[in-house]
């Protein structure tokens, strides 16, 4: 029997979290082996764990698979949700990707200078409300599917309902006008792993708080 | 008969010189089609073209793409420069993120002021040097083969000597200590479609000027 994939990161969402979100959505049962000092990075440095010394990384399928698209990508082929041909998978791709590109913005607020904070938080709600949501909207509308694309279940679904979470939790007020991806995050958070997922004392990682980037900042060095 | 790939970009690397690069190992032509002010990128966008209204965006077999790693997948899997299996390609992808991770240190380089820039090129070469080469030439070391992965040219190679190029331009020694990338280098250089992309006149761009550095400030203000 296959064994478990093994998580290695420390214990906050950072590059980590839309990881265990595909493998929580897949229903893929995992473990995590938590960095808590830096002394625990520099052991998986000198083990030769970490191909270009960053986590995360992840022991899967025989192999120690760093840099988090790879990671994603592998997972979403194997357990088919790339969509159906080349041509699927490309827009699965560039909708991740712009996912991806936001949520960067989300991910790097906590940790922006005091002074530059409220900037970066008006940009970031900007781009929100204004680029990427009515983007997704108008996927949804185009086709009035219940997914993203292919009308099946695929890897952008899942990285877009962790985003609007994500978004809901710096201002509810910003998904108000987009009744699609209302629904959307409804259904698929209805869906019996991600439900699992979604509820308390699952490996689902809190928001990250000031005690949080202080710990990443002692074992990451910055 | 498909029409050309068209590039919608200006005419300078920044982030879409990996998808030429990508586009000229698979031996596929493409058209370009160059943002030189402002008002051809607001052009784009009040076109309803450009998904999240950002270049690069790359018209091929009816979409319209954006993101560059969109792009380069789209690219490598058509063209088969991703491996046999999914496995493979996770090794690919893996290899291809480091490459574009210190990649996008170095197409933003031209940019900088002259301060950063002394700041920026004095981390490209630790992290060329301590943490990216030595890993790359590990894996040639490791498995003596001509390419990175599977015994045969993936994305991850064409972006390697992408890199390699780009690199040297910064800083002429930088691959003295690596033997074997240098000789990864010399041999993917002498690939026939490598070979006629590498020489003058084909679309492959020079180190961005002052002059192309302020038209694209101006273009993306």
């Amino acid at each position: 029997m296959a064994e478990k994939p093994v998580l290695h990161y420390f214990n906050a969402r950072g590059r980590m979290e839309c990881i265990r979100w595909l493998l929580s959505a897949v229903g893929v049962e995992f473990e995590e082996k938590f960095i808590t000092s830096p002394e625990d990075l520099e052991k998986l440095k000198n083990d030769g764990s970490l191909l270009f010394q960053h986590v995360p990384m992840v022991e899967m399928d025989g192999m120690k698979l760093v840099q988090t698209r790879a990671i994603l990508n592998y997972i979403a082929a194997k357990h088919n949700l790339c969509g159906k041909d080349l041509e699927e998978r490309a827009l699965i791709d560039m909708y991740a990707e712009g996912i991806a590109d936001l949520c960067e913005m989300i991910m790097q607020l906590p940790l922006s200078p005091p002074d530059q904070r409220d900037a970066k938080i008006a940009l970031t709600k900007d781009r929100t409300k204004n680029r990427y949501l009515p983007a997704f909207e108008n996927v949804l509308k185009s086709h009035r599917q219940d997914y993203l694309v292919g009308n099946k279940l695929s890897r952008a679904d899942i990285h877009l309902v962790e985003l609007l979470y994500y978004i809901e939790e710096l201002d509810s007020s910003l998904l108000a006008t987009f009744p699609l991806l209302k629904a959307l995050k409804i259904r698929i958070s209805n869906l019996p792993n991600v439900k699992k997922f979604l509820q308390p004392g699952s490996q689902r990682k809190p928001p990250t708080d000031e005690k949080t980037i202080e710990a990443g900042r002692k074992i990451f060095k910055f | 008969m498909a029409g050309k790939p068209i590039l919608h970009y200006f005419d300078g690397r920044g982030r879409m010189e990996c998808v030429r690069w990508l586009l000229a190992a698979a031996g596929v032509e493409f058209e370009e089609k160059f943002l030189k002010t402002k008002e051809d990128l607001e052009k784009l966008r009040k076109d309803g073209v450009l998904m999240f209204q950002q270049v690069p965006m790359v018209e091929m077999d009816g979409m319209k793409l954006v993101q560059t790693k969109a792009i380069l997948n789209y690219i490598a899997a058509k063209h088969n420069l991703y491996g046999k299996d999914i496995k493979e390609r996770a090794i690919i992808d893996m290899y291809s993120e480091g490459l574009l991770d210190l990649n996008e240190l170095v197409l933003y380089y031209p940019y900088l002021s002259p301060e950063e820039k002394d700041k920026s090129l004095a981390q490209i070469k630790e992290k060329a040097r301590n943490r990216y080469f030595p890993a790359f030439e590990k894996v040639l070391k490791g498995h003596g083969q001509d390419y990175l992965v599977g015994n045969r040219l993936s994305k991850a190679d064409v972006h390697l000597l992408e890199l390699l190029y780009h690199m040297e331009e910064l800083d002429s020694g930088i691959l003295a200590n690596f033997p074997l990338l240098k000789a990864l280098k010399t041999r993917l250089s002498n690939l026939p479609t490598m070979k006629k992309f590498l020489q003058p006149g084909s679309q492959m761009k020079p180190l961005e000027d002052a002059k192309c550095v302020t038209m694209v400030k101006a273009i993306f203000s």
